[in-house]
């Protein structure tokens, strides 16, 4: 049966506070620690960030607690740009980029910083994504052509056709909407999610490809898309206003085409 | 100790290539049950009395005999595919999930016969 409290080693103690001294503009961050080598349960670490002296993003806060504060603090970014999606994770509840979520926006005295749900961690705000990545390369998400274009000529593609793919191409891959699907969480082993549904629906709908057919075929499964019970926090959560429940509607929509018309 | 890479974890046993059925049945039995619904609230309602006799009296007329064959059997049916969803989801051990699944199959198959017995059997 599904377990609803948490084993004894992964219950999250309180942890070590952290003054900042002479501050006057303060706002806490209390953030998810865990370290695999110290056989330590997880704890959660608050720190007090001067705002005073703060980039005004969640992750220039995180920045400066591992510059100033405690280098140990280990968590992914890059771009800080909201761009590549290093920095997914989960504040206040809601999952999103940390490099965009402003802290003004942040309710409360306290910004509570977890790693993304429902996934294994390797290190304090930085989860286990392998099984991720392997569920995106299974939808194989390049364009798959079978008639040979001649040799000198590119495969065109309308305006109109190209606007499809509009609300699509923009997924940079966070892995937000995934971990926010409750779906995902209770049958994530089986069940694709809605990011790699969302990829995977990308090149459903576009026109230059054409294993349409083998694509929603491999789909049509119980597991790997009929779990989507339509819950919609994937499409609530995304950092970029996509819509991965929509998508997924449009491939079962497609199926049921290839079924009933 | 088990090595497995998460690409064969991931391909599992592969797409069973099916699904679509369920899906769908799940939804024409919701679509079915709204005017069938009101059908059998309305009927309710503008009864004249709730006394089995009466009732029974109502059902010996072929119309609302069969409605309520119709209702009563697609309401099994849809239940029986919602909580086939529900033991999928959240029933993680895969011999305890195959024993309530195979129940739950004969389940279905006992309450529709039952209804339907006991329908005939009400107005025979």
């Amino acid at each position: 049966m599904a377990q609803f409290s948490l084993p004894k080693n992964s219950k999250v103690q309180k942890g070590s506070y952290f003054k900042a001294e002479g501050a006057s503009n303060i706002k806490k961050l209390k953030v998810y620690r865990w370290n695999p080598d110290s056989g330590e349960n997880p704890r959660t670490d608050t720190y007090e960030i001067d705002l005073d002296n703060c980039g005004p993003m969640v992750l220039d806060a995180l920045i400066k607690v591992k510059n100033e504060i405690d280098t140990t603090l280990t968590f992914r970014r890059s771009c800080r740009e909201g761009i590549c999606g290093s920095c997914a994770m989960n504040i206040n509840g809601t999952n999103t980029l940390a490099c965009t979520k402003s802290i003004k926006d942040c309710k409360g005295d306290e910004i509570a910083v977890y790693p993304l749900p429902h996934m294994e961690v390797i290190k304090d705000l930085v989860p286990d994504l392998s099984h991720f990545y392997a569920q995106y390369a299974s939808v194989q998400p390049w364009i798959q052509t079978d008639s040979v274009p001649l040799p000198d000529a590119e495969r065109l593609q309308s305006i109109e056709d190209r606007e499809k793919l509009d609300g699509l191409y923009e997924c940079i891959l966070c892995a937000c909407c995934q971990t926010s699907c409750p779906s995902y969480w209770w049958n994530g082993d089986r069940y694709l999610g809605p990011a790699v549904l969302l990829q995977s629906y990308r090149w459903i709908a576009d026109s230059r490809d054409e294993h349409t057919g083998e694509r929603l075929e491999e789909l049509e499964d119980p597991f790997k898309l009929f779990r989507c019970h339509t819950i919609m926090s994937c499409s609530n959560t995304c950092p970029k206003g996509l819509n991965p429940g929509k998508a997924i509607a449009e491939i079962k929509k497609q199926i049921a085409e290839r079924h009933v018309l | 100790m088990q090595y497995r890479s998460d690409t064969k974890k991931v391909k599992g046993l592969g797409s069973i290539k099916h699904g679509f059925g369920h899906w769908w049945a799940q939804r024409l039995t919701a679509v079915l049950m709204v005017p069938l619904g009101f059908w059998f609230v309305y009927s309710m309602v503008s009864m004249e009395n709730l006394h089995p006799d009466t009732l029974i009296l109502w059902l010996h007329n072929p119309a609302p005999a069969i409605l309520m064959t119709l209702f009563v059997t697609t309401v099994v049916f849809h239940g029986a595919l919602g909580l086939q969803v529900i033991i999928e989801d959240y029933v993680g051990n895969k011999k305890m999930s195959l024993i309530l699944l195979v129940l739950l199959k004969f389940a279905i198959f006992a309450m529709i016969v039952a209804s339907v017995f006991s329908l005939f059997k009400l107005v025979s």
